[in-house]
């Protein structure tokens, strides 16, 4: 039995959707023979630790009591930095423009030679090169398949299921509160704002829901896209971005009248890097609805393989995350 | 009458002259020329796509005297557009000008707006239109395209294109 001694820095519904599904899979990993023990768990309040593991279960419900898992005033970074143990995963909130705590606490991981799995776009589309060569000067593992899509597929089915194949380019829906606000605009005949309105009660669209409505968030994971399957070093400036505000109900349905769908498209090949709006035909595989994400890769040898799958919600984000984690060890 | 009309070259000097004369003397108004230099037929000629405005009544003398002057006539029809793109624009569409817009893409000769669907919700809210684009070639409509992208730029319309068509 090979024992991961582990790290979760970052305890919103990601983190604890780990937690999760790490309690649901203790037994499955187990008969691959990895043991997962949480050593450390910390929010932005403070942190629990225990070299022999913590408790997931009472870290859960603390949280949720409570409002934090803290007990001690300690942060993700010094836990990183001072305890002994194999992989960090990394689920603190996306920052974009410095790469927040995010970015400190994945430096960290690397110079102290810890393998690193996340969700989190910031540090990766910014930093990406200084990362990898990080990671790849400590002889750490970093996987990052959550930070696009959610629970679907896209790097690693590139990196691993289709290796061999000369990727071409990649389009596809990489925001679901964008697609379900253009999918209801449509059914409701609704106007843009009422839409994102409803989207907010739900939970489907942020306080602050320009990050996803703008396209900014789609851009994010463009260049990651670039930076891991293409070897680029692209960064966000890089990114021709249009957000989906300026749609209208009437465009909806005149584009439906002819026979499309109106969707947030994010669209990487060599030639570039682009998020705006567009005409889907109504039967193409990439006219999926609701919050739905989906990708479309054009292969030189498979042709195009289109995948899809919910691209947000803790436990599938966690899912991407504990695949992520497997493939590591279970590799070595 | 617009036509499109594919005539084919023989590969010497003097030729093109030989093909443009027939039409002026039969008044038609010659609107493209596409000459595939680096195409050959089999017949070992050059093909050329001419699309022209003429009277229904000259066109069979204009295909005789281009016959009498050693050009072969291919083709003639009426459906020239090979291409069609549909493009949602979404803005103050009215009142910027559509008719501006698509006078613009008219008067290439090698594309037309062929369709126009338009609402207006009301005045000051942004309306929204879906025009449709034939063109006679691929290259025709990237610079139909083209236009209306610096159009759409200028007048702050949000141009919505099919995936898989940059313009």
């Amino acid at each position: 039995m090979k024992t991961i001694r582990t790290s979760i820095i970052g305890f919103g519904a990601i983190g604890q959707g780990v937690a999760e599904v790490l309690l649901l899979k203790k037994e499955y990993l187990r008969s691959l023979g990895l043991e997962v023990r949480v050593v450390a768990v910390a929010d932005s309040k403070g942190a629990t630790f225990n070299p022999n593991g913590v408790d997931l279960a009472k870290c859960l419900v603390r949280k949720r009591e409570t409002g934090t898992v803290a007990l001690e005033k300690l942060s993700g970074l010094e836990l990183i930095k001072r305890l002994d143990h194999e992989l960090v995963i990394e689920t603190t909130p996306t920052n974009i423009e410095t790469g927040g705590v995010g970015l400190q606490n994945m430096r960290a991981a690397f110079e102290t030679g810890k393998d690193v799995v996340t969700s989190n776009k910031g540090p990766l589309t910014l930093k990406y090169g200084e990362l990898q060569e990080a990671a790849k000067a400590a002889g750490s593992k970093f996987r990052f398949e959550a930070s696009v899509g959610g629970a679907m597929p896209i790097i690693n089915l590139v990196n691993e299921v289709l290796a061999g194949n000369e990727v071409k380019g990649i389009k596809g829906i990489l925001n679901g509160t964008c697609n379900y606000i253009l999918s209801r605009m449509l059914e409701e005949k609704a106007s843009y704002k009422d839409i994102l309105a409803e989207s907010m009660e739900l939970g489907i669209a942020e306080t602050d829901p320009s990050y996803d409505v703008e396209g900014i968030d789609t851009a994010c994971k463009l260049v990651i896209l670039a930076n891991a399957l293409f070897g680029l070093d692209a960064t966000y400036n890089d990114v021709e971005v249009t957000g989906i505000t300026k749609i209208t109900p009437d465009a909806l349905e005149m584009a439906q009248e002819n026979g499309y769908v109106i969707k947030l498209i994010g669209e990487v090949s060599r030639k570039g890097l682009q998020v705006a709006p567009r005409l889907v035909p109504i039967k193409h595989p990439l006219a999926v609805g609701g919050t739905l994400n989906v990708a479309s890769v054009d292969t030189e040898l498979a042709g195009e393989i289109t995948v899809t799958g919910k691209g947000a919600g803790p436990i599938e984000t966690a899912s991407a995350i504990l695949s992520d984690l497997i493939s590591i060890y279970r590799e070595c | 009458m617009r036509i499109s009309m594919d005539i084919e070259l023989k590969d010497v000097p003097g030729q093109m002259l030989l093909a443009l004369q027939p039409l002026s003397e039969c008044r038609a108004n010659l609107i493209t020329v596409v000459h595939h230099h680096q195409k050959r037929t089999p017949r070992n000629t050059m093909p050329v796509q001419l699309v022209l405005e003429t009277r229904p009544e000259n066109l069979e003398l204009l295909k005789a005297r281009l016959e009498a002057n050693g050009i072969r006539v291919v083709r003639v029809g009426e459906q020239r557009f090979r291409e069609s793109v549909s493009v949602v624009l979404i803005g103050h569409v009215i009142h910027t000008g559509i008719q501006d817009t698509i006078d613009r893409i008219d008067k290439t000769g090698f594309a037309e707006v062929v369709d126009l669907s338009l609402s207006m919700p009301g005045i000051e809210k942004p309306s929204s239109a879906l025009i449709k684009i034939d063109a006679v070639g691929k290259e025709e409509l990237q610079k139909a395209l083209a236009i209306l992208r610096e159009v759409s730029a200028k007048k702050d319309l949000l141009m919505v294109l099919p995936i898989g068509i940059q313009a």
